[in-house]
């Protein structure tokens, strides 16, 4: 366990989040390297699927990050996922995620300092959750 | 309550002989007491065996997906608030249905009943009034319905149905002094850890039988997220978090829909309080999206709409 370091599985809007990190790693930012992103269409296509197959395979933290409200590629999209986003984590929390698991922003493509900023947020506190128990399956997985 | 049961038949009769309706949905008595049936009459000579009493908690909205003919149905409080959910949700058409409104005192948790009877054989249950005589083999108990009441309905604050066409009684008094999400407040007041206690506890019975889905009016997808395979996104074994998945997605998908009528716990073959999970989402999208399901088919659900100044603070 020395050596351990979380693993955050990332979903990135194609039009603002994932621009933002690649501008980050074009400008030579630094940030923690425990984001394994995916890419996708709209925060919007983010399932609670997708949040609890990550956790069931051992993500130690999910983070998900889309466009500004008002500036959605697909003009609403981000406005509905708000509104899942917020009953997503509520529930989750509810029954027993911890607090600082779960995390959402809105990252334009032109922020690439804060999309270092927020990953280094949620990097620190993930790490300071240590390695994820909650959802992990105990015995092993049958295909 | 009971008397009821003649207006039911009485309406059910003129309806389906004047062809108002081609198909009447109630209740009728079920083979083992405290377990009343879903019924489908399709001739008025057959509208006898309807029946209703404080023990017809399955939601009949079961029965009205991909329906095209025009249908008489009995409707509470929440079954009314489901059929609403389904004109919504372009289920049913407000116009194949005749609503035949009920005013609903609660039903009776027929779990309690058998713990209160010392899980002796109940054979024969007869309901007086605001009480209700328990009869076996050997014994004849006396008990107040309101102390026996399933706990969604001893908090309901939709007693009386929303949507109808014809009332069979004079609308009840709404209860407003009680809080529905009691229970909820305590387990957020938990850590995760008790949390997470709780809830595995909860489900640790859980046998994966879906009889909680199957009861629920909502769930009527063609395929539904367990029997998916390709990608399998619930683990189909019964491990807890497995277990804890399915209740957690199928409780996710009621979100702003579900109408707390119990019909999961009624038919929960272990007993489970799988409205736990449900009564959460309620509790949240009444607080961040003043929504209560199913008091209006005018307006559009909660994920269907937002709002610019929609709650924020959760995002960074």
């Amino acid at each position: 366990m020395e050596n351990w370091e979380p693993k955050i599985a990332t979903f990135l809007c194609n039009w603002c989040s994932y621009g933002a990190a690649d501008l980050a790693g074009v400008s030579r930012f630094q940030y923690p390297p425990n984001f394994r992103i995916i890419r996708l269409p709209c925060s919007a296509r983010v399932s609670p699927k997708f949040v609890l197959s990550a956790f069931r395979h051992g993500a130690d933290g999910v983070w998900i990050s889309g466009c500004h409200p008002g500036d959605c590629h697909y003009l609403e999209g981000n406005y509905y996922a708000r509104r899942k986003f917020a009953l997503l984590k509520g529930l989750l929390e509810h029954i027993g995620l911890e607090a600082g698991r779960l995390h959402f922003s809105w990252i334009s493509s032109a922020e690439a300092t804060k999309f270092v900023d927020v990953a280094n947020r949620v990097a620190k506190e993930v790490e300071a959750m240590g390695p994820a128990r909650f959802f992990i399956k105990s015995r092993a997985e049958v295909a | 309550m009971l008397k009821y049961t003649e207006k039911i038949v009485e309406t059910a009769k003129r309806l389906l002989a004047e062809e108002k309706v081609d198909v009447f949905i109630g209740y009728q008595k079920g083979t083992v007491p405290m377990m009343n049936e879903p019924l489908l009459v399709n001739h008025p000579d057959k509208a006898d065996t309807l029946y209703w009493d404080n023990f017809c908690g399955l939601n009949l909205c079961n029965y009205l997906t991909k329906r095209t003919d025009k249908i008489g149905i009995i409707a509470n409080g929440c079954n009314s608030r489901n059929m609403a959910t389904h004109i919504i949700e372009n289920q049913i058409k407000r116009d194949q249905l005749y609503i035949v409104g009920i005013p609903c005192e609660g039903m009776i948790d027929h779990r309690a009943v058998v713990r209160a009877v010392k899980n002796r054989e109940i054979l024969n249950i007869v309901q007086e009034g605001s009480t209700f005589v328990v009869k076996g083999k050997d014994f004849e108990e006396t008990f107040e319905k309101q102390k026996f009441l399933q706990s969604n309905c001893a908090v309901c604050r939709h007693r009386n149905p929303v949507l109808y066409d014809e009332m069979l009684g004079d609308p009840l008094e709404e209860q407003t002094d009680v809080n529905p999400y009691g229970d909820i407040e305590k387990i957020e007041e938990m850590d995760s850890e008790k949390k997470q206690g709780f809830f595995q506890r909860l489900i640790s019975r859980c046998i994966r039988c879906y009889a909680c889905r199957n009861s629920c009016p909502l769930c009527y997808c063609p395929t539904c997220f367990v029997d998916e395979s390709e990608p399998q996104w619930v683990g189909k074994s019964i491990d807890p978090t497995d277990t804890l998945t399915f209740h957690f997605l199928r409780a996710y998908h009621c979100a702003g829909r579900c109408t707390d009528c119990g019909a999961c716990e009624r038919v929960c073959p272990m007993g489970i309080s799988m409205r736990q999970f449900t009564k959460k989402l309620n509790k949240d999208t009444e607080e961040l999206f003043s929504w209560e399901a199913g008091l209006d088919p005018e307006k559009r659900p909660p994920l269907d709409v937002y709002r610019p100044d929609d709650y924020n603070d959760f995002i960074k």
